[in-house]
């Protein structure tokens, strides 16, 4: 492998993970950017998408519909479609549930309360997902090991869409990251830009009294952000789990790590600036892998997150704002 | 000030607390099949360590999800300065008392830069730094040993003779005395000067501001106080171990098992920490492996099956504490005289 295709290799990984991390950030973006809470449960409502799915796949009869001589590609497609759907649904209802439950309550209360309130959240998902993880299906491996990760089936034909020769490897999953993520992020920007529902989220970031005093609905639109969030989480889910073939109960802190930092990257509240930060993210965490090390990668990440936090709280595409007193 | 000058150096409830602690070695001999002098050891550490976090968190109004960061700093510490491995080797005494300050100056590292951040980010920055310290940890084996460790370390020794691990009573009754000198100084800091600024900083910036506080400077020292309390507790544990243990010992987990003791307690209030350290270390410690152990050796439990063991359900009830206290009881079980919710 020459110098440029180990870099070309790289590229392609760091964009796939890129727009998976991207679609997690958005979620905490728009509720950030809503509602001024760092939404610490959502990386868990996303590990609980991938859970969802593999209970899918295991209940369909995983090998019967994945055995390649017995199903077309369509099919496969079809089955990724579903879940994509599926578990999006689920992680949007279920993200806007948390919300309605312990969120609104909360809403006047000092903002750290919120956020410890989140991270709370976040600890019961975790042990949601570990105790779903020892359902005694044969795709959770007979649930006597609650804790150890899943293998995930491999969905898309690995083989090398660039030709078996050659040493850059671009696979169907990657096509499928692309071809799943790229339409929701322009359907997400045209939603929120075009739609009634849209112009009120819009409204309510920008000043929620006076959208309230405009007749804008603000809980609805916040259930709404919620739900669009979630459900963004819970498509990039089973993208994750599709392309890492591995899900485990708690994967969703190393990714809402990630995605996080992607937001604040881009700029926390702004639709493009967390696209732009998670590809960016995926980006640096694919050459650190390659030119730094593995085992030095989140900490990597972590320097980055807590380098823009500093400097440039405002990240890369946000407003300058103060903060209000 | 004079009114700081009549202040006792314990409150009946600090008092009450610290004398029931120190009723436990009792009860081992009233009871002799319930050991509870080992484990409460725990009890201290963790104290200890909220103590610290209370500072920051209850007085100052700073989250910081990344104690557990300091408590890895002081164990190192204590580790590199005391095993025999190492050139050091000062004891146990200068061990912890090194450690604090090594711990404050961590503190003071992380701090002055991100400070001025706003709570919110502060408290990922915080995460984040509780994360690379034990990554680097991790991945540093030529100084820590990586995931083995630094071990052996020393018990606390009186007048050069290092107590017997059996010695479990006079251990925790030293570890109590330590606990006790913690929470008279946290008194003092509560009363003092500096204390009334940190509350004030908490209560409204900007309105300190113009009492001629400087918040910045305030919140500082009360980071790098809060960091040091968290590194005694370290080295604290790390001497009970005999080792630092891996690097994942003090993961996310363990600043939020710390944030929950502040939050569940009464967060602002000694008294409260003290409580909500009995009540979720011996729920963590003690009650859930008791149990554990229990339903395993009856054939109730198995490790097969993660919904027949007690110990699974650690991330719920950690969970559903942060949000029911948040929900229900903002103030803890104990209330702060002092707090003054917003």
């Amino acid at each position: 492998m020459t110098e440029s295709e180990v870099f070309l290799q790289q590229v392609i990984y760091g964009l796939s993970n890129g727009m998976i991390i991207a679609l997690v950030a958005l979620g905490y973006t728009m509720v950030y950017g809503i509602v001024e809470l760092i939404n610490f449960a959502h990386g868990d409502v996303f590990t609980l998408g991938g859970f969802l799915a593999l209970t899918i796949v295991g209940a369909l009869g995983a090998a019967a519909i994945l055995d390649p001589n017995a199903a077309g590609e369509s099919s496969h497609w079809l089955l990724l479609f579903g879940l994509v759907v599926g578990a999006g649904l689920f992680c949007g209802v279920l993200n806007m549930t948390i919300d309605k439950v312990v969120y609104k309550p909360l809403r006047r209360a000092p903002k750290l309360t919120q956020l410890v309130a989140a991270i709370g959240v976040s600890f019961i998902l975790v042990n949601i997902a570990l105790f779903w993880g020892g359902v005694p299906m044969e795709s959770f491996g007979g649930g006597n090991a609650a804790a150890a990760p899943k293998d995930f089936p491999e969905i898309l034909e690995g083989s090398n869409l660039l030709g078996e020769e050659s040493n850059v490897v671009l696979r169907l999953e990657d096509i499928a990251i692309f071809a799943i993520t790229i339409p929701l992020m322009v359907g997400l920007t045209l939603f929120v830009k075009k739609s009634r529902l849209g112009r009120g989220m819009r409204a309510t970031a920008q000043n929620p009294v006076a959208a309230k005093l405009m007749g804008i609905d603000t809980d609805r639109v916040i259930s709404a952000t919620f739900l669009i969030g979630g459900f963004l989480g819970g498509a990039a889910s089973v993208m994750w789990s599709v392309y890492n073939n591995t899900i485990s109960f708690q994967m969703g802190f190393r990714a809402g790590m990630d995605a996080f930092t992607a937001a604040v990257l881009g700029g926390i509240g702004s639709l493009p600036g967390a696209m732009l930060g998670g590809i960016l993210i995926g980006l640096i965490r694919a050459m650190s892998d390659q030119y730094i090390e593995t085992r030095w990668t989140n900490v990597v990440v972590f320097g980055v997150l807590i380098l823009i936090l500093v400097f440039r709280p405002s990240g890369l595409l946000g407003l300058k704002q103060r903060e209000k007193v | 000030m004079p009114a700081a000058a009549r202040v006792a150096p314990f409150s009946w409830g600090q008092l009450v607390v610290l004398g029931g602690l120190a009723l436990v070695p009792l009860l081992d001999y009233a009871m002799p099949s319930v050991q509870l002098s080992a484990p409460s050891r725990w009890v201290v550490v963790f104290a200890v360590m909220a103590l610290g976090l209370n500072i920051v968190v209850g007085w100052t109004g700073l989250l910081n999800l990344g104690i557990a960061a300091f408590a890895a700093v002081g164990a190192y510490s204590y580790g590199i300065l005391t095993c025999e491995i190492y050139p050091f080797q000062v004891g146990f005494w200068w061990g912890v008392v090194l450690a604090g300050l090594i711990g404050a100056f961590a503190g003071f590292l992380l701090g002055a830069p991100t400070l001025r951040l706003r709570g919110d980010y502060l408290a990922i920055v915080t995460l984040g730094f509780g994360e690379i310290v034990q990554d680097g940890l991790k991945n540093l084996e030529l100084i820590t040993k990586g995931t083995q460790g630094i071990n052996p370390l020393p018990a606390p020794s009186f007048g050069g003779d290092p107590l017997a691990s059996t010695d479990v009573s006079l251990w925790f009754y030293l570890y109590l005395g330590i606990l006790a000198l913690v929470v008279f100084l946290a008194r003092n800091l509560e009363f003092s000067r500096l204390g009334r600024q940190l509350f004030a900083v908490r209560e409204d910036e900007l309105a300190a501001r113009c009492m001629a506080i400087e918040p910045d400077k305030a919140k500082l020292k009360a980071f790098a106080m809060g960091a040091a309390l968290a590194a005694v507790s370290g080295a604290l544990g790390a001497s009970v171990l005999s080792s630092t243990g891996e690097p994942a010992n003090y993961d996310f987990q363990v600043s939020i098992l710390a944030l929950c003791i502040v939050i569940v307690g009464g967060i602002g209030s000694i008294t409260g920490v003290l409580v909500g350290a009995i009540v979720m270390v011996g729920l963590n410690n003690v009650l859930l492996p008791i149990l554990t152990q229990t339903l395993q050796r009856s054939g109730i439990g198995s490790t097969d099956n993660v919904f027949s063991l007690p110990d699974n359900y650690k991330f719920l009830i950690f969970g559903l504490a942060l949000v029911l206290m948040m929900r229900f009881r903002p103030d803890g079980i104990v209330h702060s005289r002092k707090a003054v919710r917003k």
